[in-house]
């Protein structure tokens, strides 16, 4: 055995970000001067949030653009409205969570993951919209598959194969879902949660759980895996 | 060309997740840029002791790791570019 998972829930384990109101690592001179000039009034402030778009909007077009190849099947044109629209809605974020940057990265670095994050959300959802999920173990096919190896990798085969059947028998069925749909059938976590109409911190929550009953029952089952709790001797 | 024992390794890890504690996915954002920038900074060790956790949950997270593929390789471009 590997390691033992310590909890049965995914934690928090370090650097609650309300912890430590002033900045950890002392802010830079430019990132001092983006919150000076946003935390203002007036035409500085304008002139501020109008270069924090233009910067968000690169990120945006960054990521559309690092994603677009993966994404063949999306409609050509639209690339530049999507960069906007996460631009858009990304300077809104952060100008919500202004208070909140404590200077632990630049701010510029802390603004682009608002940008990347809007946009590769719209992406997926673009990619997967009127497109059934795929929620049904398509997957069974394709662990029996790969459990079908030569002898050398037997055991890997017999820990397949007895994966299937916790699956099928130790997860409950929304559990089941959430793990077949995200890591057999690529469905992206937040397409999910939006069509389960919950969050992504709550999806990754129920797979999070799934995960160590799998793990537990494969113990009980005499298999060396990590993070298993409770693994009889 | 595919490797099956790759294939399964994969599938096991993806199946079985990281197996030890992780950040949830609200932390992992909030933490991100902060992550990135030691990571290119630092060796990414350095990185994963100053933000534990961390390593984990991206191993366990495709959408979270896409994140952070994203934001390292922008600031990197950036780095380059300054």
């Amino acid at each position: 055995m590997l390691k033992a998972a310590g909890t049965g829930t995914v934690r928090r384990v370090a650097c609650q970000p309300s912890a430590t109101p002033s900045p950890a690592r002392g802010l830079d001179a430019d990132s001092r001067r983006w919150l000076e000039d946003l935390s203002g009034g007036g035409h500085a402030r304008d002139a501020a949030i109008a270069r924090l778009h233009e910067l968000l909007l690169r990120a945006a077009r960054f990521e559309v653009s690092r994603r677009r190849r993966a994404l063949p099947h999306l409609r050509g044109g639209d690339d530049d409205d999507l960069a906007q629209q996460s631009a858009d809605d990304a300077l809104v974020a952060v100008l919500a969570k202004l208070g909140s940057f404590r200077g632990d990265s630049r701010f510029t670095t802390w603004a682009y993951k608002f940008a990347l994050y809007e946009a590769a959300v719209k992406l997926r959802r673009r990619a997967w919209q009127d497109r059934e999920l795929p929620l049904e173990p398509d997957g069974w096919s394709f662990i029996a598959a790969a459990g079908a190896s030569p002898a050398e990798h037997a055991a890997e085969g017999e820990l397949l194969a007895a994966l299937q059947t916790a699956i099928g028998e130790a997860l409950s069925g929304h559990q089941r879902e959430v793990l077949v749909a995200i890591t057999l059938n690529g469905v992206p976590i937040d397409v999910l949660a939006e069509r389960l109409n919950t969050t992504r911190g709550a999806l990754y929550k129920t797979l999070h759980d799934a995960r160590k009953k799998l793990r537990a029952r494969l113990a009980e089952d005499g298999f060396e895996v990590p993070g298993a709790e409770g693994r009889p001797t | 060309m595919t490797d099956p024992a790759a294939d399964r390794r994969d599938l096991l890890a993806a199946l079985l997740g990281p197996g030890e504690p992780e950040l949830t996915c609200e932390d992992c954002f909030e933490l991100l840029d902060r992550y990135v920038e030691l990571e290119l900074e630092l060796a990414g060790a350095a990185a994963d002791r100053a933000v534990p956790g961390m390593r984990a949950h991206l191993s366990g997270c495709p959408a979270c790791r896409d994140d952070h593929e994203s934001l390292r390789e922008l600031v990197a471009a950036e780095e380059r570019r300054a």
